[in-house]
């Protein structure tokens, strides 16, 4: 019974109880799977810190590797990424920024969505294949494992991303400031260049580092390629190269506790460049929607 | 001159890039010929792998394959879709973008750092919990039986469901917040609880690119070979039980192509390789369409 002037109190029936429960069940859940999903990033974080910060020294920044048994140092793998993943930017960068400018600035529209639909395409392919497709064109044809065909297959993977980026950031760059600069009478390749490329530059190199970060982790692709080596190789991309994915690799794969520290110490130095690659570009992005 | 001769530069370089994508199936199938020619379809079907008597059968490496994904989809499409719908519907909004933020960070660890994790921490620590345990309660069902040795099929289903997650979660993610605010609005306008709008709203109207995210995720793990490598065990038979060691076609590759003879034995590797190709072209460009269609569909709604 309810008296006239108050309100029915709000009585719940079972089943409104078994909806409220199942609700936050659910809920639940789902928080739940968001936190776990969570748990592997900081657990290799972790590990790879704290077995990494301890075989981290002198020796494994400026010494090579020895030829046999244990010692030496990842001199070799730091100089070859750094060679290989430079080379393959200055392949890759301007083929992904000009492809990103057609899709974006000249290309009709069908033009634009095959482009874009082969280029996420080619980001799914595995990498291993890229490292098969390039053994077959640049390593079978001279016999002779070689950096150059590293730092091919490290740019087939980074073309699709950098092209991707620059298209989208050039999507934000408004017409008028192409139309502005076309009614000063500029040519339309220095208007793209010069004035919307230049806009969009910070975007760009957004992409352009995300795409160097993976590259210089990418260990399947140079398996058959520039193949690994124990030697310093400086400047000759004919031959073998090192590099730091395939010294993880091959170090963790030894039967010698010393050499998998060296593993560790190396995967510490991948993982900081990868992640504070990652953090200082994405992190800032995350920042102004947080503050938003 | 320079007004003709510039869009035309960036036409050829972004044919170039089509161009390569047919180039590399072609090259593929090329060297593939003869293993092909050689073994017809009877290569997917051999479970022989014999450098000495020169007989290739892809059938381990394809169930190995399988299996792994198959777990790793097990895991992570519901794990994955989940955390999509708390981070993007359900946490306050500080939240959610920060721990989508973190499960992405994740997919820019290296592939060879988590293989190095996988195989001297993840590893041992399945093999004395989860591994040890299904063994003891369940391993009279063969499936189960054990033993188990931390390296195995089952570690490898667990590293590729870490690494395919990222990909679940933020595609997921993106197709549950273009889902209309009208939607929502309907179901809680009748009295809907949160989960009942989740679940009779926004899922059914984000399904076909929740599927896309899926097969995304699916398509990376079928393909993924380092970490695999490191924590599969890269044993020559099919497997009988979740803990038996197996080997991938990727890891296949990687862990025997550079010491394989130049004929037969490399043509047989790049046609395991084309036969991967095949599969994860075809599910890419799958979930692509249907990630695609739910985007054009939602931007034509209000």
């Amino acid at each position: 019974m309810t008296t006239a002037g108050r309100p029915a109190r709000l009585v719940r029936s079972r089943e409104e109880g078994r909806r409220a429960r199942r609700d936050r069940l659910m809920r639940g859940l789902a928080m739940a799977a968001a936190f776990v999903g969570v748990v592997p990033l900081f657990a290799v974080l972790f590990f790879v810190t704290l077995n990494g910060l301890g075989a981290l020294d002198i020796d494994l920044l400026t010494r090579p590797p020895r030829a046999l048994g244990i010692g030496g140092g990842a001199s070799s793998a730091i100089l070859g990424s750094l060679q290989m993943v430079a080379l393959a930017a200055v392949i890759a960068v301007p083929a992904g920024v000009l492809a990103g400018a057609y899709v974006s600035e000249f290309a009709g529209s069908r033009a634009a969505a095959a482009v874009r639909f082969a280029a996420d395409v080619m980001v799914g392919i595995p990498s291993i294949l890229i490292g098969v497709f390039v053994f077959t064109m640049l390593v079978l044809p001279f016999r002779q494992f070689n950096a150059f065909a590293g730092s091919v297959a490290l740019a087939i993977i980074m073309v699709p991303v950098i092209l991707r980026t620059t298209e989208e950031v050039l999507r934000l760059v408004p017409r008028g400031l192409r139309e502005a600069s076309l009614a000063l009478g500029i040519p339309i390749w220095r208007t793209v260049l010069s004035v919307a490329l230049r806009t969009a530059l910070p975007g760009i190199l957004t992409g352009v580092m995300l795409a160097l970060a993976r590259a210089a982790g990418e260990t399947a692709p140079l398996l058959f390629t520039a193949l690994g080596s124990r030697l310093v190789n400086v400047g000759d991309f004919t031959r073998p190269m090192d590099a730091l994915p395939i010294f993880i690799y091959t170090n963790a794969r030894q039967p010698y506790p010393a050499l998998n520290e060296q593993a560790w110490g190396a995967a510490f130095l991948l993982l900081l460049f990868v992640l504070v690659t990652n953090v200082a570009l994405r992190g800032r992005a995350m920042l102004r929607t947080l503050s938003t | 001159m320079l007004d003709l001769a510039f869009p035309w530069t960036t036409r050829v370089l972004a044919f170039i890039g089509v161009g390569l994508l047919g180039l590399i199936g072609l090259l593929l199938a090329l060297n593939a010929r003869l293993a092909f020619e050689t073994f017809g379809l009877g290569f997917v079907t051999g479970t022989t792998w014999d450098p000495v008597r020169d007989v290739y059968g892809a059938l381990p490496y394809v169930a190995g394959t399988l299996a792994s994904s198959f777990l790793a989809l097990l895991i992570a499409a519901p794990v994955g879709v989940l955390a999509a719908v708390y981070v993007a519907e359900l946490a306050p909004r500080r939240v959610g973008v920060a721990l989508a933020f973190l499960i992405e960070l994740l997919a820019a660890i290296p592939s060879v750092v988590i293989g190095l994790w996988g195989v001297f921490v993840l590893s041992p620590f399945l093999r004395a919990t989860v591994e040890s345990w299904i063994v003891d309660t369940l391993g009279w069902i063969p499936l189960f039986r054990g033993p188990a040795f931390g390296i195995g099929l089952f570690a490898a289903g667990v590293i590729l469901a870490i690494m395919i997650l990222p990909t679940i979660v933020s595609i997921s993610r993106e197709v549950i917040v273009a889902v209309p605010r009208s939607q929502r609005e309907a179901m809680l306008a009748l009295g809907a609880t949160r989960w009942e709008v989740v679940s009779g709203a926004v899922l059914p109207y984000a399904r076909s690119g929740i599927i896309g995210a899926v097969i995304l995720g699916l398509g990376r793990a079928l393909g993924e070979t380092m970490a695999v490598t490191m924590v599969i065990g890269n044993a020559q038979a099919i497997p009988d039980s979740l803990f038996d060691q197996a080997q991938t076609i990727a890891s296949k590759i990687a862990t025997t192509f550079n010491e394989a003879s130049v004929g037969l034995q490399t043509s047989s590797l790049i046609a395991l390789g084309f036969v991967l190709l095949v599969i994860t072209v075809v599910l890419n460009m799958l979930a692509r369409l249907l990630v695609a269609r739910l985007a054009t569909v939602s931007e034509r709604l209000p």
